[in-house]
């Protein structure tokens, strides 16, 4: 069965032992080891334990990504042990229970590890008052500007203050003041007074970016979270510090003050910036993109994205975009038209091209069932058919060489080979001898490769589907406006093989259509194969005709994706 | 329960009584608000109605004590209206700071659409800067949709200066006093 | 036919036609301003024509009256959109406002409103069986109501129409019966007649004040005033037949209300108060001269605005009644109060001669 996906690449771990602990009185079975930030087996914490229980324990600096620090005291608990007599058994209450030793000091839960038989206790008075009294210590010099602050809304403190906070301040001293709207590298604002000093960021940037750069200098209340002197917190990391900070310490340059987050709607989806495939959500408002936002995907991306993807996104709502189906006229003059009128001409027009004079060009940033879509009308020429590859510098965390989202798919589905770009000069060359006079191309400036513009203007048909405006376009016979991935669904497959779906979140401009939906009309005005209106029915129908992708279904992919042998 | 209609007279049957004594109440009110000069209606545009102190008028933003704009532009009103009558441009990254010292930001634009403005009350029981206040207006007129639509720079001309609380303010003292950090001593 | 008749004709029904119409604006005026007494109110007192509010001293009293309002208000009617609602049988929605004025119109057309200018009668047609004719115009009116229920393809509407169409066949029949009375005192049908039977032996509604009685409310039913007018009754029906009618459409049918009442208030003067005469002054005969002939014409105004207050007054008294209450006053009382007034009338008439 090599063509059957599977779900997680994990070795076959062996099995691990469990052992029974009780999480507010109820009794469940924890494995005695569980991974740790970087998946090595440790012994099982106390919050870890909580969490299979599905109990909520408040905490700010413990992070399962990142190494435990212990310095919040927010996820203090109370716990117990079982007793053990003079002999070292058990002793055993009359009711036949073990008794049970309570600890008379409450435990961290992220730093202590679980024992058999052991009780935690989450929800007691002492707890209660534990956090009443750690979350007024962390508030003393916090600032009250939840309004310009713009973490609110997603800010571990406020809503920990809503549970455990007192109404008012019983703090009356002036609060400390520390340095506001530092700025710590190009992407980064510091706002000192914020910080709980929890570590996160310190302990991200140090063990997962691996760039040291940050760390809190002075004593006591002037604690104060600083880049070293000297260095600039400008890896390629920054802004996960913004997602990991509780609070509303570290802000994002580009994000700050554009959006309550409140507003934004959360959308599934995937990042097209390499082909990593980092997992995202988009937070969009009012048909406008403001942000990424990474999602949580351990086969993939953990809990990170880069900062180059993050911030590429700002293209998707540009003045500029193509919002309307154009044609060229017998004069040469380029006038509006409608999606039927054009899709109607270039199926007449394809219809008569003799088998071979038709060439694809399509780009690695397209979906999965677009390309499929394309194979089938290659398929029917004959067409020669070939995607532009874009590489740039990897590192070694997230960040790929390849920087388009889906070489792979296009790879596995027969579009291009492993060697992207190869027949381009091929493409080339059959214009040149005229033997090509029809060619379909998807979102790629053709002319800055190696088809340039003299070329295409020897042809006598040129498909252009794009985004944005640049000179291939121009020179469309048939220009058709595509959607950014934000404003379609579709899959893409990963540079491992993962195949992973990702979500409409806002509408596109003008008339553009998504890809796979004119695409699916074309074929059918061409071959008169019917598929599915839906992308649904289109991707599940591409499962069953690719070998590739055998035994995938949409519903099956699921919000992180499945990877198949590439 | 059902209640029995109570038998009528002969004279209630015949409606006499009724009709008699309908002409005598009419009349009596028609003589009095003709001679009398006893009418009960408020002649609007000369007479004008005594606002209570009360009154839920429109929602225009207020400035503080030193003048300058309180609305920080959190949005919480734009978040809690309830017919979507408010709508806030952030200032943005690139944006203008506040006009007052340590507030950070103010919107970069602030409208309230007062054609669907329902005078609720609620952007002024969320803004946690006091910086909006229903005042007394209750006649807002205008020949076109867009007028009615009124703008920040509209909104502040409106709603005047109100003092009230002056967290800022403090704020900016207290940092003063440690206006050397970290405290050298 | 002669020249004359025609012109004169034409001459007296643009006139009557022209004093009706601007009757029934000031009708509405007077409404409003009644209304506006006997509920502590001012009414309307903001009209203000530019030129007449630079009249020194008497400007301001007349728009404190009111008196421009009508002028706003038809001029309103015309700038209103003429507005079809979707659904309606066009045709008929379209027709129903015609047929309701024309008949309150017509009307008119046989009530002597005053003895004679010159050799000209003043009545458009001196017909001799003008109460027959009157009777049959008016079963008319009905139809304007009912078609505009059923036209407009709307439930208030067609509740209206209903019920109009019931309330008005029943209140026609005791309406009929009360005049019949009146024609065996008099013994003609000939409405110029009656009135001069009356300038010598006294006005009928003393001879039979039960047919006036009866006539008179018949008469508040036909019109579909308050307390009957449970046709348009608001709290129920919205708008009850006129609800869907917008612009001058719903204007026709305000016109016809006002001019059936105008008509109303005709007929009782004309039947019960001796129509242009009055007993003393000499005004009892036909006029000899100019002057006299114009004093008969204001005395019949006189008398028919009398009754066209008593209308607008009378809505501002009382309650609607309920529908059963409604159809038990006609049916099981002024019914058979008319056929006894019949007999009464019929067998005193008998001993007499």
């Amino acid at each position: 069965m090599s063509n059957t996906a599977t779900t997680e690449t994990k070795p076959a771990a062996p099995a691990i032992e469990k052992i029974k602990v009780k999480v507010d009185g109820r009794e469940l079975e924890v494995p005695k080891l569980m991974p740790d930030w970087q998946g090595k087996l440790v012994p099982t914490t106390m919050i870890q334990a909580c969490e299979l229980a599905k109990t909520d324990v408040p905490h700010y600096c413990y992070h399962p990504k990142l190494p435990v620090a212990g310095n919040c005291r927010m996820c203090l608990v109370e716990f117990g042990t079982p007793a053990l007599g003079p002999d070292r058994k058990p002793v055993i209450n009359p009711d036949g229970t073990p008794k049970i030793a309570k600890s008379p000091r409450p435990a961290i839960a992220c730093a202590t590890p679980i024992s058999p038989g052991m009780e935690i206790y989450t929800q007691t008075p002492g707890v209660k008052q534990m956090r009443e009294g750690v979350l007024e210590f962390l508030l003393i010099n916090h600032p009250l500007d939840c309004p310009i602050c713009d973490q609110a809304g997603e800010c571990k403190l406020q809503e920990y203050s809503v549970d455990y906070g007192q109404s008012a301040s019983r703090f009356v001293e002036p609060k400390v003041h520390k340095p506001k709207a530092v700025d710590l590298g190009p992407r980064i604002v510091l706002d000192d007074e914020r910080c709980i000093l929890c570590t996160r960021c310190i302990r991200f940037t140090k063990d997962i970016a691996g760039d040291d750069a940050l760390g809190i200098v002075n004593r006591g209340s002037y604690n104060t979270l600083t880049a070293y002197p000297g260095k600039v917190f400008d890896n390629n990391y920054t802004l996960n510090t913004v997602d990991i900070c509780p609070v509303g310490a570290l802000t994002s340059k580009d994000f700050r003050f554009q959006m309550r987050v409140w507003f934004l709607k959360e959308t599934k989806s995937i990042c097209t910036s390499c082909a990593t495939g980092c997992n995202i959500i988009v937070g969009s408002r009012e048909e406008k993109v403001y942000r990424y936002t990474p999602r949580e995907n351990d086969a993939v991306n953990a809990c990170w994205m880069c900062d180059h993807g993050r911030l590429n996104y700002k293209w998707i709502g540009r003045a500029d975009r193509l919002a309307e189906v154009r044609r060229q006229t017998s004069e040469g003059r380029s006038e509006k038209t409608t999606w039927t009128v054009a899709l109607n001409e270039i199926a007449e027009k394809l219809k008569k091209a003799p088998h071979g004079s038709v060439a694809i060009v399509a780009s690695a940033r397209q979906t999965n069932e677009e390309f499929w879509l394309l194979k089938k009308l290659a398929d029917k020429f004959g067409a020669l058919t070939d995607s532009i590859g874009y590489f740039g510098e990897g590192d070694k965390l997230l960040l790929n060489v390849d920087r388009t989202p889906n070489r792979t798919g296009a790879r596995l589905i027969g579009i291009c080979q492993a060697n992207v770009g190869i027949k381009m000069m091929v493409i080339a060359d059959s214009i040149k001898v005229g033997k090509v006079k029809t060619l379909i191309v998807f979102g790629e400036d053709v002319t800055k490769s190696s088809l340039d513009a003299e070329l295409l203007g020897k042809l006598d048909t040129l498909i252009v589907s794009d985004i944005l405006p640049n000179e291939t376009t121009k020179r469309a016979h048939y220009l058709l406006p595509g959607c950014a991935h934000v404003e379609k669904r579709g899959t893409f497959t990963n540079i491992k093989g993962r195949v992973q779906k990702f979500m409409k979140a806002v509408e596109a401009p003008g008339d553009a259509r998504p890809e796979w939906e004119f695409l699916h009309d074309l074929v059918y005005n061409v071959t008169g194969q019917d598929g599915f209106l839906t992308i649904e029915g289109l991707f599940n129908e591409m499962a069953k005709d690719v070998p590739a992708f055998n035994g995938l279904t949409w519903a099956g992919l699921g919000d992180t994706g499945v990877t198949v042998p590439t | 329960m059902i209640v029995n209609r109570k038998p009528l007279t002969l004279a209630e049957r015949l409606y006499l009584p009724a009709i008699v004594g309908g002409f005598r109440v009419t009349i009596r009110h028609a003589l009095r608000s003709l001679f009398g000069g006893k009418t009960v209606t408020m002649e609007y545009p000369e007479q004008k109605w005594a606002v209570p102190p009360d009154y839920r008028g429109a929602p225009y933003l207020v400035k503080d004590q030193d003048g300058h704009t309180k609305c920080v532009s959190c949005q919480l009103c734009e978040f809690v209206c309830p017919p979507k009558a408010i709508k806030i441009i952030p200032p943005g990254p690139a944006g203008e700071l506040a006009d007052r010292p340590n507030a950070e930001k103010m919107p970069h634009e602030f409208e309230i659409n007062f054609l669907r403005c329902i005078y609720c009350g609620l952007c002024q029981e969320v803004c946690p800067e006091e910086a909006i206040f229903l005042l007394k207006d209750y006649s807002l007129t205008g020949l076109s949709r867009e007028e009615m639509v009124y703008g920040k720079e509209k909104l502040l001309a409106l709603g005047g200066v109100h003092g009230g609380i002056q967290k800022w303010k403090h704020k900016l003292e207290e940092a003063k006093e440690q206006e050397n950090f970290p405290v050298k001593v | 036919m002669n020249w004359n008749f025609i012109i004169f004709s034409v001459i007296k029904i643009a006139i009557v036609v022209g004093v009706v119409q601007g009757m029934v604006a000031y009708a509405v005026l007077a409404e409003r301003k009644i209304s506006a007494w006997i509920q502590d109110r001012v009414g309307p007192n903001r009209a203000a024509p530019p030129f007449v509010k630079a009249i020194p001293g008497l400007g301001p009293v007349l728009i404190r009256l009111g008196l421009f309002q009508p002028l706003a208000d038809g001029l309103k009617f015309m700038l209103k959109e003429d507005f079809t609602p979707a659904g309606v049988r066009k045709v008929y929605f379209w027709l129903a406002p015609a047929i309701a004025v024309i008949p309150s119109m017509l009307v008119i057309a046989v009530i002597p409103f005053g003895s004679q200018i010159g050799h000209q009668q003043m009545v458009i047609s001196d017909l001799n069986v003008g109460i027959l004719y009157t009777f049959g115009i008016v079963s008319l009116g009905v139809y304007g109501i009912v078609l505009a229920g059923y036209a407009a393809n709307s439930k208030y509407p067609f509740l209206g129409g209903i019920r109009s169409s019931a309330q008005m066949i029943s209140y026609e029949i005791s309406m009929g019966m009360s005049v019949i009375p009146v024609l065996l005192i008099v013994g003609n049908l000939n409405l110029s007649q009656i009135i001069g039977w009356q300038s010598q032996h006294g006005w009928l509604a003393l001879y039979s004040p039960v047919s006036f009685i009866i006539f008179l409310v018949a008469s508040f039913a036909e019109t579909n005033r308050l307390p009957f007018d449970l046709p348009e009754a608001e709290t129920e029906l919205v708008g009850g037949y006129h609800t869907e009618y917008s612009s001058m459409k719903f204007a026709l049918f305000f016109l016809a209300e006002y001019s059936n009442m105008i008509a109303s208030a005709a007929m009782m003067v004309t039947l019960f108060f001796g129509g242009w005469t009055l007993p003393f002054w000499g005004l009892d005969h036909p006029a000899g001269n100019l002057g006299m002939g114009i004093a008969h014409i204001l005395v019949f105004l006189v008398k028919m605005l009398l009754f066209v207050v008593l209308f607008i007054w009378v809505r501002w008294m009382f309650p609607r009644f309920r529908y059963d209450q409604l159809m038990d006053l006609g049916w099981r009382k002024f019914v058979p109060l008319a056929l006894v007034n019949i007999l009464v009338t019929a067998i005193v008439l008998w001993a007499k001669s």
